[in-house]
């Protein structure tokens, strides 16, 4: 996890800017919940114990204090902040299976989940792995059949389907 | 005599064809997950979950454990032949167990180490057979107060048991019961915090959280560091049973030791990771040979993994008793039980005890089953790790797709599993830890309602949690718990800067 001292290809992002955005996220999380606490009320009524927002607002109120106190630690730049926490190479690395799993996400709302699967491993097996294309198509063939197999007609839990299944009777 | 008696009713139940298959099928499909990295005993068994609503509750949960077992064995195989820890709780595994295989001795390090994950398990089994009904029976006497203090307990120890920072472990419990608030309000059915988006209705699911946190979360982590898997080959002769089977009885303080900490641990939500390190931790301090931990001790491979297995098991008690999981794996299954109309806690041994005895039977048998299946397969079982990661990799996000899908039947929550997942990311990375958002994600509701519920009896005196020895000792409990992190470093200060805390 911490292997990246040697940083091979040049760095990117710091552990010290990764721990004052994260520590902001929270921060605005923490700002939205407020809000809507606020709305539904965090005041005790009698008779009928505390309205909705009160164990939501302290709660996050925690949460705010204590992403303050990581903000606050975040900031000084210290040695060990500066450490690289991620390189450009490990960013495309990552993109690489991210961005296709994005694509795989939203092809399934238009041509099921496995037809998208098997564009997706495939893909990536031979972009990514280099392997010959024959064997990236069984691979990725066979993967998306066994599963339509366990899914569909063994468990009966039915997955998004595309034109491909309808055409075969699904 | 009355644990026995039910005890072997249980074995009745679970000793059927059906169920011994069940166990079969899950030991294996438990050892492949805990063999794959990003995909731990946690999420497996939660991508798995929704194949089993359609099974009665008894034989669900019988292949639900059945994979958590074969998950735990399965964390251990990569940990000691390719160095990569496959669960949080194999890493003090791989201290002794990668330098074992190194030597040339992996066999005889897997022998041992799942040895001493069968003795672990069967410990705290034992354990809970005797204890849970006693622990039930005195829970059936909890009420609102108490149960919160349980859970307040709960959390607290994360934060004085968490090693890392306190406030990040603090933030990401907020978190999590954060986003267990969002949606219907169960005590008064107003709406919180969906801004008007219909999705939002239900709230998140923890299971939608778990994959997309741990299996796209580790993905991604592989991917930046490029891993590549280059592992020892693994030469398992039979004799290797014999050989390692000789030197364990020489090892029975260490084991009993383990065993102790370990069930300790997993009664208390510390949970396996804890134990193991403190497993080992106690081994070296204590054992003859505590010199050599570290180059390639056997004995440093039977501590953690004693400990880690007794917690793992343990965990089950409170889980099954009070309805509090001990560890994230638990908390899955604890959702589970949800889902099939179980509810957990006291009653359950009263109203369902064919399937509590079931469930302890078959831990029993599932461990034995297990135990001879990993020690026969596990040259094939190493052979999943020379599958390319570029065939894996795809492979899990596209699990990972179903496993989220299949909880609401709605894209959404395959998105949501995407944008956790870089969240997952992000807290691997920055050492925020993951198992009490989760956790705080799963009892959030319990917690609030019955934190609102004792609030309602007491009219809004906080003093109701100190009202009878029990919740007042849990509740004080839980305090200093929570505030542990703030007195350590209030003592280092106090006896002088020079002293470091040391980690344990």
């Amino acid at each position: 996890m911490s292997s990246n001292e040697e940083a091979e290809g040049s760095p990117l992002v710091s552990y010290r800017t990764l721990d004052i955005a994260v520590a902001i996220f929270f921060l605005i999380v923490a700002a939205i919940v407020i809000t809507d606490s606020l709305r539904l009320g965090i005041a005790w009524k009698p008779n009928e114990g505390p309205q909705p927002g009160l164990f939501p607002f302290y709660i996050v109120v925690a949460m705010g204090i204590a992403s303050l106190v990581n903000l606050a630690q975040a900031l000084p730049r210290t040695p060990e902040g500066e450490r690289t926490a991620t390189t450009i190479p490990g960013i495309k690395r990552m993109a690489a299976i991210f961005v296709p799993a994005v694509l795989f996400v939203l092809a399934t709302n238009y041509i099921g989940i496995y037809v998208s699967a098997a564009i997706y491993i495939g893909t990536f097996m031979v972009f990514f792995g280099k392997f010959p294309v024959w064997k990236a198509l069984a691979v990725s063939l066979g993967i998306a059949i066994v599963n339509f197999m366990m899914f569909e007609v063994w468990f009966l839990v039915p997955l998004p389907k595309g034109p491909l299944e309808a055409a075969l009777g699904y | 005599m009355d644990e026995l008696n039910a005890l072997f009713g249980g074995f009745a139940v679970a000793l059927s064809a059906y169920h011994i298959m069940l166990m079969v099928i899950g030991i294996t499909l438990g050892v492949v997950i805990g063999v794959l990295p990003g995909l731990g005993g946690a999420n497996g068994v939660a991508i798995l979950l929704p194949l089993t609503f359609s099974m009665p509750p008894t034989s669900a949960i019988i292949l639900l454990t059945s994979i958590y077992w074969g998950a735990l064995f399965g964390g251990a195989i990569t940990s000691i032949l390719f160095n990569i820890p496959g669960e949080p709780w194999s890493v003090a595994t791989t201290f002794d167990g990668h330098p074992m295989a190194q030597n040339g001795k992996a066999d005889e390090a897997l022998v041992g180490a799942f040895t001493a994950s069968f003795v672990g398990a069967i410990f705290a089994v034992c354990l809970i057979t005797f204890l849970a009904p006693v622990v039930a029976k005195f829970a059936l006497k909890f009420g609102p107060a108490e149960f919160f203090a349980v859970q307040f307990l709960t959390f607290a120890s994360f934060i004085g048991m968490g090693r890392g920072s306190a406030f990040k472990t603090v933030a990401s419990m907020c978190l999590g019961f954060a986003l267990a608030s969002v949606g219907l309000d169960g005590v008064t059915g107003t709406l919180r915090m969906t801004f008007g988006q219909d999705e939002l209705l239900n709230g998140f699911k923890f299971l939608v959280a778990v994959i997309g946190l741990f299996g796209i979360g580790e993905i991604l982590c592989s991917m930046e560091d490029g891993l590549k898997f280059n592992g020892a080959t693994a030469k398992l002769r039979m004799d290797a049973v014999i050989r390692t089977w000789k030197q364990l009885p020489g090892m029975w303080l260490t084991f009993l030791r383990s065993c102790i900490v370990g069930c300790w641990m997993g009664i208390t939500p510390g949970g396996a990771t804890p134990a193991s390190f403190m497993g080992y931790g106690i081994a070296k301090r204590l054992s003859k040979r505590g010199d050599n931990f570290g180059k390639g001790e056997l004995e440093g491979v039977v501590a953690p993994e004693t400990a880690a297995h007794a917690a793992g098991t343990a965990a089950l008690l409170p889980m099954l008793t009070l309805g509090i999981p001990g560890s994230p794996t638990a908390a899955v299954l604890l959702g589970g039980l949800l889902i099939w109309g179980l509810q957990p806690g006291p009653l359950l041994f009263v109203e369902q005890p064919d399937f509590v005895w079931g469930l302890i039977a078959s831990m029993y048998l599932g461990n034995v089953v297990g135990l001879i299946m990993v020690l026969t397969c596990v040259p094939f079982f190493a052979a999943i790790l020379r599958v390319p990661f570029s065939i894996i990799a795809p492979a899990i996000v596209f699990v990972c797709a179903i496993g989220a899908f299949t909880v609401n039947n709605a894209m959404f929550d395959v998105w949501l599993m995407l944008a956790f997942g870089v969240l997952g990311y992000l807290f691997n990375k920055l050492r925020y830890p993951l198992p009490p958002l989760v956790l705080a994600l799963v009892l959030g509701d319990q917690a609030e309602s019955s934190f609102r519920q004792a609030m309602l009896v007491s009219q809004g005196n906080v003093g109701v949690f100190w009202s009878n020895w029990l919740c007042g000792s849990i509740m004080t409990l839980g305090l200093v718990m929570a505030f542990w992190p703030a007195l350590q470093a209030l003592r280092v200060k106090l006896s002088g800067n020079g002293a470091v805390a040391r980690a344990a």
